[in-house]
């Protein structure tokens, strides 16, 4: 969460609470709403590495409050993560471990293992066929996110299609 | 109630002389209202094996039974009838009637099973509409993509609201957002009772069913059923994890 959190900082400086609703209103369904003690725990971390500073705001009637900016380290990260081409998902190779090593040892035969992980899947996507059904058609990062988590998941069932063609026999 | 079922079915095909069996001994149950996805690698029999199941290619042994009568024994002429009032099929690659409008290929087997001419419209406004259609009524099929051709398919195999559907790859030529509209009309019809037969590749279209059958050479390898989870993940977030 680093990174996000000083890109929002970045945009102006804000308390820890106003970063949590900030997350909630960019990404809406799409992101698991941030725990607020993982988001100031984050913070911290921040500060210490140099990368945010916090100012004590007074506010009557209750305790002060904190408010954090970026420092000049803090936006030189953000411009290289920006800069960075990200890396992308691997092939899930714990699953191919198992589908190669497994039969060695007699513990279950490769057929099983495809048809179960394949339920699997095919399960996954139904939750996500009905959340993308259930979220609002206007909230299209959301949206976006579900399509992108749809076509990983195509891929890994073409992928097991694949190993199934050339592994059991 | 079975609205389908095989028995030991076998197709092997005469490759200049050398045997290919495409399906070897399926057995396979369709009860009322299901929606069964048919998945597997190329070449695995899907399309042999749907065929089969709507008399449009003969098996070379074993049974088939439709709604309670044994139908591999029927002559063309009988599938033919049976295909007009209890089948809609839906082609891997298409089969519309190139001479025709694309309103005309949907309303024909509607007028063909019986409807009137009124209710055939209607069904067509409602099957075009829902699969977003409408303004390509009056187009000839080769004046459509590829996609809208799948659709029209789709419209076409629905429109005398038959007791089967079978459908062979349905999505496969459509981006995501006609993907959408068809799953939403399968969703649609089947809610209304619909019992279907999909082959498909997508994993989206076979989240949708009730059952999911896996063929390998011929063979189902797998037969799940896929029960509603009673836990429904409350956001994306749940789902799908973001990084960073
Ligand atoms: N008319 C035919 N004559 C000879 N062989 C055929 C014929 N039709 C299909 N086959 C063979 O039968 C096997 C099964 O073919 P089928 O079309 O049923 O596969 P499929 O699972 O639908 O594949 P795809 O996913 O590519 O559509 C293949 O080996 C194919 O080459
Ligand atoms: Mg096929």
């Amino acid at each position: 969460m680093r990174l996000p959190l000083l890109a929002l900082l970045a945009k102006e400086p804000a308390h820890g609470y106003e970063l949590k609703q900030a997350l909630e209103q960019t990404f809406g369904s799409a992101y698991p709403s941030p725990n607020i003690g993982q988001i100031y725990v984050t913070l911290g971390r921040l500060e210490k590495d140099g990368l945010v500073r916090s100012v004590d705001v007074e506010q009557s009637n209750r305790p002060n409050k904190k408010v954090y900016f970026l420092t000049a380290d803090g936006r030189e990260a953000l411009e290289n993560w920006v800069d960075e081409p990200t890396e992308g998902p691997r092939v899930r190779d714990e699953f191919f471990m198992k589908l190669v090593l497994a039969p060695l040892t007699g513990i279950a035969d490769r057929m099983a293992l495809i048809n179960r992980q394949r339920r699997h899947y095919l399960s996954l996507m139904r939750d996500l066929t009905e959340l993308a059904e259930r979220t609002d058609p206007g909230d299209r990062v959301a949206l976006l996110l579900i399509e992108g988590a749809t076509l990983h998941l195509q891929a890994d069932l073409d992928w097991l299609e694949r190993c199934q063609e050339d592994l059991v026999t | 109630m079975t609205v389908l079922r095989t028995l030991n079915l076998v197709r092997i095909y005469q490759n200049g002389g050398v045997p290919v069996p495409a399906v070897r001994g399926v057995d396979f149950t369709v009860a009322a209202g299901e929606f069964v996805a048919i998945m597997g690698p190329s070449g695995s029999g899907k399309s042999t094996l749907v065929h089969m199941l709507g008399g449009l290619d003969v098996r070379t042994s074993g049974e088939i039974w439709l709604d309670g009568k044994r139908v591999d024994t029927l002559s063309e002429s009988a599938w033919a009838v049976l295909r007009r009032r209890k089948i809609g099929f839906v082609f891997q690659f298409y089969n519309l009637v190139t001479n025709m409008t694309v309103a005309d290929n949907v309303e024909l087997p509607a007028l063909l099973a019986g409807m009137s001419p009124r209710e055939a419209r209607e069904r067509r406004e409602y099957l075009l509409g829902e699969l977003g259609l409408t303004e390509r009524a009056y187009a000839a099929p080769a004046e459509l993509s590829g996609g809208e051709q799948q659709r029209v398919a789709l419209a076409r195999a629905l429109a005398n609201g038959p007791q089967l559907l079978l459908a062979d790859e349905p999505t496969g030529n459509l981006d995501s957002r006609n993907t959408r509209d068809v799953l939403k009309l399968l969703g649609e019809v089947h809610g209304q009772g619909q019992t279907i037969v999909v082959v498909t590749h997508d994993a989206k279209v076979a989240s949708k069913a009730d059952r999911v059958v896996t063929l390998a050479d011929g063979m189902i390898v797998d037969d799940a059923s896929m029960r509603r989870r009673r836990f429904t993940p409350g956001t994306a977030g749940d789902v799908v994890e973001l990084r960073g």
